[in-house]
């Protein structure tokens, strides 16, 4: 065979380096996969196939009757209505949460990056300083806050502490996005007679459905598995799917049902692993962006 | 009546002057052209104009009419702008009926007027595609068109043609002069670093450098009797040749020398009365040289030969530097050929070799 007369596309060979990279990769993801894959088959498994104690193997009898007692019969504390009851509340707290706090943030991102209010700089400097203090500062002092206003423990109370903690981050991403956007853009609406929300709701917006979407998947995901807000702010009546979690896995009396609290976490991280799958690109993103505020 | 007028503006960011005191009268209907290197505070100008930008002293008139505290849509102004700025999620017509919706204007004047811009500017068949879906010079001819349904006294141009090709660009200046003619009594104020298009469109040119204006005068005048060195360096390519020397009495009167080389002067129509040992500089175009054998510079050597196709720019070196000539299209020369060179003495400029100024 004659020598390769180099034309068209360059060769590729698998080095010993390449192979190293890959076997990195697979070891990784085997890695990560491990949890899920134990969390999976145990919750398949009835409690006398996870005595055995072969935590990685599948499961001999199949059955789903782990996931329907988390679901509807499991006990928290007294109550025994499984954690249904929680996955609502997260609902709750979740759809006006995520919505409120993603309009606040865009209208904010929007009039600092294009209207130059006064003092916007230091406006916004205070909002970052916000968004790197430690949340537990805050507990006592809303808490005070909210029962002098009568609304603590409410979804109200929830609601408002997860727009107030999600205002830094959404604003930056906002402003952010939006100081990317051309500034004739804007220019061009104010000729044309667009006040603030006109300008707003009728160029900027339709403009913003990338950043939408990615603050959709890190405020979706960043309020459904919040604990803390919720063990503090909700009251009874509200208790995110998180807290309930924690009550179901910690107040079981005598054999531990590991069936059940592993197919009750699966529940409670369905909806951030729904998310994740139907926006994976997105998902990055959202996560990437998140990132500044570590 | 002017229909723009800048009256001692001082336009400052945070703590910065940008324009201290610049004044400004543009008449009904005329074509005036901002020209200036970027930086120069052309488009900041035009911002203030607009109202897109607040100045901190002065006084802005359209139109009879002070505007110094009125919003952009209370001026009667139109803006095109160099990245065309289409509201990308709205098709074109929506693009063009966007400012006559937000003045609450009835349909079927909106759709009568849009209607008459697309006619004008042949954009009738892209009214339902959306802006990505358009060619740079299309979007250009919308912005326009979004321009003109505003029928505003005054259109501003931000720099219109400078995100399109050479050959767009030609088009489209051309479009812009037709349109202005067509419009009448529209005055347009037009932003540009590009002196081809000032010279073709403007009735007055405005040169700007370092947020003052250099000299305001007809494309004429400007390229003909350029106000200092700044303005008769940056308008024109090639560049005007400009060479030091004094001011000194010889027979004939008045001569500009430099070492052995001589220009006469009786004809120059001084604007202050020179005196004799000034030191100045002459700037003579590429146009006014000529290679010749009755010249009256000697000593020359052909060192680059540019051929442009109409014609033909030569540089010719003396050693100490270097000055251009343009020729004929069909002028061919050698490097190293030693030429003599003549000066048409009615066609330079003279400046003060120490402030730079028109002499």
């Amino acid at each position: 065979m004659s020598a390769a007369v180099p034309q068209g596309r360059r060769p590729r060979h698998l080095t010993v380096g390449r192979l190293g990279v890959y076997a990195f990769l697979v070891t990784a993801a085997l890695f990560f996969m491990l949890p899920l894959w134990i969390m999976v088959v145990t919750s398949l498994k009835p409690m006398e196939e996870i005595r055995l104690g072969n935590i990685l193997a599948l499961p001999a009898a199949m059955t789903f009757e782990a996931w329907s007692k988390a679901w509807s019969s499991a006990c928290t504390g007294l109550e025994c209505n499984g954690i249904s009851v929680g996955f609502w509340n997260s609902v709750r707290i979740l759809i006006p949460s995520v919505i409120l706090s993603i309009i606040a943030g865009a209208i904010n991102g929007y009039a600092l990056s294009f209207w130059r209010v006064k003092g916007a700089n230091v406006m916004f400097g205070v909002l970052l300083l916000g968004a790197f203090i430690p949340y537990q500062v805050f507990l006592y002092p809303l808490v005070r806050i909210f029962s002098l206003t009568g609304i603590y423990n409410s979804l109200t109370c929830i609601v408002l502490v997860h727009v107030i903690f999600g205002l830094p981050t959404m604003t930056l991403l906002f402003r952010n996005y939006y100081a990317g956007l051309p500034i004739e853009l804007f220019k061009a609406a104010r000729i044309d007679g667009g006040g603030f929300w006109s300008i707003f709701f009728r160029v900027i917006l339709p403009m913003s459905t990338p950043i939408l979407v990615v603050a959709t998947i890190l405020q979706v995901t960043g309020i459904w598995n919040d604990f803390i807000f919720g063990l503090t702010f909700a009251g009874r009546e509200n208790l995110p799917m998180t807290v309930q979690l924690n009550n179901i896995v910690n107040s079981t009396q005598g054999e531990r049902a590991y069936n059940v609290d592993m197919a009750a976490t699966m529940l409670a991280a369905l909806v951030p692993l729904v998310v994740y799958f139907v926006s994976g690109r997105w998902f990055v993103r959202g996560i990437a962006a998140g990132a500044v505020k570590g | 009546m002017s229909t723009v007028s800048v009256r001692d503006v001082t336009v400052a960011f945070e703590a910065v002057q940008v324009f201290d005191g610049l004044s400004l009268d543009i008449q009904e209907g005329e074509f005036i052209v901002l020209l200036g290197p970027s930086g120069c505070g052309k488009s900041t100008l035009l911002n203030a104009i607009a109202g897109l930008l607040d100045v901190a002293e002065g006084q802005i008139w359209i139109n009879g009419k002070n505007v110094t505290w009125e919003e952009p849509k209370d001026r009667g102004i139109a803006m095109v702008f160099q990245s065309y700025a289409l509201y990308p999620r709205m098709n074109v017509r929506e693009n063009m009926s966007f400012g006559l919706k937000m003045a609450k204007t009835p349909r079927p004047e909106i759709e009568k007027r849009v209607a008459k811009a697309a006619e004008l500017l042949q954009i009738t068949p892209l009214l339902d595609r959306r802006p990505d879906q358009l060619s740079g010079g299309q979007r250009q001819r919308v912005a326009i068109g979004r321009a003109l349904v505003r029928d505003a006294a005054v259109f501003l141009f931000d720099e219109p043609l400078s995100n399109l090709d050479a050959k767009l660009r030609n088009e489209l200046r051309v479009e812009i002069k037709r349109l202005h003619a067509r419009l009448g009594k529209t005055t347009m104020v037009y932003v540009t670093h590009d002196q081809i298009e000032a010279m073709t469109l403007a009735d007055r040119i405005v040169v700007m450098k370092e947020q003052k204006i250099q000299q305001i005068g007809t494309p004429d005048e400007i390229y003909h009797r350029p106000a200092n060195l700044f303005v008769a360096g940056f308008v024109g390519s090639p560049q005007m040749n400009f060479v030091k020397g004094r001011l000194e009495n010889t027979g004939e009167g008045l001569s500009f020398l430099a070492g052995d080389r001589r220009v006469p002067l009786s004809g120059y129509p001084f604007m202050t009365a020179p005196s004799a040992g000034q030191d100045v500089v002459l700037g003579v175009r590429p146009e006014h040289l000529e290679i010749s054998s009755t010249g009256i510079w000697p000593g020359f050597t052909v060192d680059i030969v540019e051929p442009m196709g109409a014609d033909t720019v030569i540089w010719c070196s003396d050693g100490a530097g270097s000055v251009q000539v343009r020729t004929s299209g069909s002028r061919r020369a050698t490097p190293g050929e030693s030429v003599t060179l003549h000066v048409d003495p009615t066609q330079v400029s003279l400046f003060a070799a120490d402030s730079g100024e028109r002499l």
